[in-house]
């Protein structure tokens, strides 16, 4: 259902004479060069990538770094000066004028960051135009309009005209509108800058459903890296029309490709981003082989590597939970024999899910004694968060962390 | 009193002597068919000049061979005019020599003889195409009588009441009131029959001014070299006094009230195309994208988007074209259009100020009222769902949404008296 998009060495130079500008482009010349040479702006400077079917690939930049040009590009509103452009498989510049309006009208449609609701209109009429313009009858049409209007939630505004609405509500046509045709491609150019940070989180909030509901493949052009970060499945960072770097938000977070990146990461809140199984480190671990002996030598291992705590995983590697030196001792004191590691194990010690983001668990991180457990939803151990880690992690000036460390795991101490 | 008087006599004799001068000028190029117009216009007409049947008669011969040479080689008319005949006198005589003697300095010491050239060029156009104006006429003509038999033959009180109506329908109930009293002073004054031949007159040239006016003023909106070349050509529209255009057009189209129209057209057409264009323009570009990123085609996109958004100020233009062709009106009679207009001019011929005061009020009520019925028309509504929802169309339709509504419980009340009876 949702069509891939691929973009194929795309160029686009807005002046009069763009054939000279694109010949400098092929020589080697950089933007500011053909600038300076020609007059003429080169908005979109050889972007070549492709959008899976089904993802929110998000094109982040700064304004005028010729995101909304690319966007524009994808449904041919600008005519691109050199490259292809394939939906689906199927060259969009070729098509005939016919053909691209009905391209328009079924499978491509597009949310505006001014909304660009007609004021003429009611919102049913507004969430129906693309219809209108397909000519679909007016009973249909309204029908399609009106679930359209309760997928965003506003049934029952469809007499309002749009200025009577908030601006949230106002972009919920403009979504419902988009969404009424039920098309294969969505693009959003810079959909939620104006609205205030609340409902733009709400408003992130419901795209991530309704993509749920029905995936389709979104190209989300955003400069709030918080939001890209939040909902793309991939980004693709453009600085003077130039892409930059394409890949998902770990990746750019973790590798930024250049010093352009990394000062553009470097402001987004990580701690939204990340989640806890990202930062968890391995500690020492300790494999309880049989219920009623392990102690002794847990207690051991622990004087020996001077540590304050062990987390004890069953030889499937499921968390079982945490010892200390200290409970080792008192449950060992008076006891003659092999003794069970499950006699020790600290009380009261919630593990934490590793999909919850870090930003969820710096209270309890900071109140604990010691680093708290990390596992997986069906309780595989994935490592521990100690105050330590997180403070790492939350000092933005150091280098990017290190993936998940392994070294620490080369302690794990079968017993 | 006399003091007062004074001026208005020097006016007056200004105004007859342009009215006799202007009637040998025009009269002679009179197709039969308009002599019955001023005729019948004009029979108490106190300057006997202007009786057009006269002179037509007194150059038949002439006007059948070359009706310009009669025109431009009569000077004993222009010589009784005082203002016209210090004018330089038509240039039919020295055109020859003057033309010949073209040297490039003319270009300079200011000798060059643009206004013999202009006269020779009308003069062409005139032999050579004035068939073809005569086919214009036609539709004007048709549509012209066919309003003013309309507006002629309903009652003078039904007439009121209709527009009446119109004024409840489009502008609310106090603007009603309104234009209920200003017609019926405008049929208390006895003035009627001129006022709706004005009307009739207005209302058709905003007909031909809306079908030439707005696909030029959506052209000049699509493309902005159509934009350079029109503006000076609506600039000189309508700034150009009216005057220097009159002559030409009776000369092409005779005398009458179809020229008039003509005049008219040329006079408020500028106002309209421009404010059409400029609405067009002004259609917030974000939702030109939306339209097309919707897949509207170039039709779909002028149709539902940039002329309903641009409609208030397509309303304003066609309020503007209305109020600027009653303007004319007066302009107009003086080549014997009918009408308030008319009795304007023969009550400044007649130094008569109480008809002319009563003509100039007729026209002032007029103007208010299709002002303020245009205005209302250009106001976006809100709140009610079509037009037809409000006002006297309103009150009938929802009369006839009710009826159904009492007609439900009627087989009820029958089923239950069949009820009863079968019970009993």
């Amino acid at each position: 259902m949702a069509q891939p998009i691929t973009i194929e060495h795309v160029f686009k130079v807005f002046g009069d004479t763009p054939e000279i500008a694109m010949d400098l482009a092929y020589q080697g010349c950089s933007k500011p060069d053909i600038l300076a040479r020609t007059g003429h702006s080169v908005a979109v400077f050889d972007a070549h990538m492709t959008i899976e079917a089904g993802e929110i690939f998000v094109i982040m930049g700064l304004s005028g770094s010729g995101k909304s040009t690319l966007v524009r590009l994808i449904n041919r509103l600008i005519e691109p000066t050199a490259g292809r452009i394939l939906i689906d498989g199927r060259d969009i510049n070729a098509a005939s004028d016919r053909a691209l309006r009905a391209l328009r009208r079924k499978d491509i449609s597009m949310v505006f960051q001014s909304f660009a609701l007609m004021p003429h209109m009611t919102v049913l009429d507004n969430t129906a135009f693309g219809l209108e313009l397909a000519g679909v009858g007016k009973a249909e049409r309204q029908r399609q309009a009106a679930l359209a209007l309760e997928q965003v939630g506003l049934a029952g505004w469809g007499d309002s005209y749009p200025d009577e609405l908030s601006g949230g509500m106002q972009q919920r046509v403009g979504l419902a509108r988009a969404l009424a045709s039920d098309p294969s491609i969505l693009l959003m150019d810079e959909a939620f800058s104006a609205l205030d940070p609340i409902i733009r989180t709400e408003m992130q909030s419901e795209l991530l459903r309704l993509q749920k509901v029905k995936r389709r493949t979104i190209v989300f052009i955003s400069h709030d890296l918080d939001e890209a970060m939040r909902i793309g499945d991939r980004i693709a960072i453009m600085r003077d029309g130039h892409v930059v770097q394409v890949g998902t938000p770990d990746e750019i977070l973790r590798h930024p490709a250049d010093d352009y990146v990394r000062s553009f990461v470097r402001g987004v809140d990580a701690a939204a981003v990340f989640k806890a199984g990202d930062i968890a480190r391995q500690p020492i671990t300790v494999v309880a082989e049989h219920a009623d002996r392990g102690a002794r030598a847990a207690l051991k291992l622990l004087q020996d590597q001077d540590r304050d705590h062990a987390y004890v995983v069953s030889p499937t590697h499921s968390y079982l939970g945490v010892v200390s030196a200290d409970s080792l001792r008192t449950a060992l004191q008076g006891h003659v024999g092999a003794l069970g590691l499950a006699h020790a194990y600290l009380p009261g010690v919630q593990p934490i899910i590793e999909d919850e983001p870090v930003s969820e668990l710096i209270g309890r991180v900071a109140q604990a004694s010691h680093a708290i457990p990390v596992v997986a939803p069906g309780g595989h151990f994935r490592g521990a968060i100690s105050k330590n880690t997180l403070l790492r992690f939350l000092d933005r000036d150091t280098p990017p962390i290190e993936p998940a460390a392994t070294a620490e795991a080369a302690n794990a101490t079968t017993l | 009193m006399t003091e007062t008087l004074s001026p208005s006599t020097t006016t007056a004799s200004t105004a007859s002597s342009a009215e006799s001068t202007l009637a040998p000028t025009s009269t002679p190029w009179t197709p039969p068919q308009n002599d019955a117009v001023p005729a019948t216009a004009w029979p108490d007409a106190a300057t006997p000049a202007i009786t057009a049947p006269d002179l037509s008669t007194s150059v038949p011969a002439a006007v059948a061979d070359d009706p310009w040479a009669s025109a431009t080689t009569a000077p004993p008319a222009t010589d009784t005019a005082d203002w016209l005949g210090s004018a330089p006198p038509p240039g039919g005589t020295d055109l020859g020599s003057t033309h010949d003697s073209f040297a490039l300095h003319q270009l300079w010491d200011g000798s060059l003889p643009v206004e013999s050239w202009i006269n020779q060029g009308l003069d062409w156009v005139v032999q050579h195409f004035r068939p073809f104006f005569q086919t214009v006429r036609g539709p004007i003509d048709s549509t012209l009588s066919g309003v003013e038999g309309l507006l002629l033959s309903v009652p003078t009180l039904a007439m009121v009441g209709l527009l009446g109506l119109l004024a409840w329908q489009f502008a609310g109930r106090a603007m009603a009131l309104g234009a209920v009293v200003s017609l019926l002073v405008i049929a208390m004054l006895g003035i009627w029959p001129e006022a709706m031949v004005t009307l009739s007159l207005v209302l058709t040239s905003l007909v031909f001014c809306l079908a030439i006016g707005l696909p030029l003023g959506i052209l000049l909106a699509r493309s902005d070299r159509a934009q350079r070349s029109m503006r000076p050509v609506l600039d000189a529209m309508q700034t150009t006094p009216a005057f220097v255009y009159l002559v030409p057009v009776v000369m092409l189209f005779g005398i009458g009230n179809v020229p008039g129209v003509v005049v008219t057209i040329i006079f408020a057409l500028p106002p309209l195309v421009r404010l059409t264009s400029l609405g067009i323009r002004q259609v917030r570009p974000d939702l030109i994208e939306a339209a097309q990123a919707y897949g509207a085609s170039p039709w779909q996109l002028l149709t539902k988007v940039q002329l309903p958004l641009a409609m208030p100020s397509i309303m304003a233009g066609i309020n503007q074209a209305l109020m600027l062709s009653l303007s004319m009106v007066v302009i107009a009679s003086m080549i014997a259009v009918g009408g308030l207009g008319q009795m304007v001019l023969r009550g400044i011929g007649r130094l008569d100020m109480g008809m002319a005061t009563v003509g100039g009020l007729g026209i002032v009520l007029l103007a208010i009222t299709l002002d303020r019925i245009t205005q209302a028309l250009g106001q976006p509504r809100r709140g009610a769902r079509h037009w037809w929802q409000t006002g006297p169309a309103g009150l009938v339709w929802r009369l006839t949404q009710r009826r159904p509504a009492p007609a439900a419980p009627a087989p009820m009340d029958s089923a239950e008296a069949a009820l009863a009876a079968h019970i009993h």
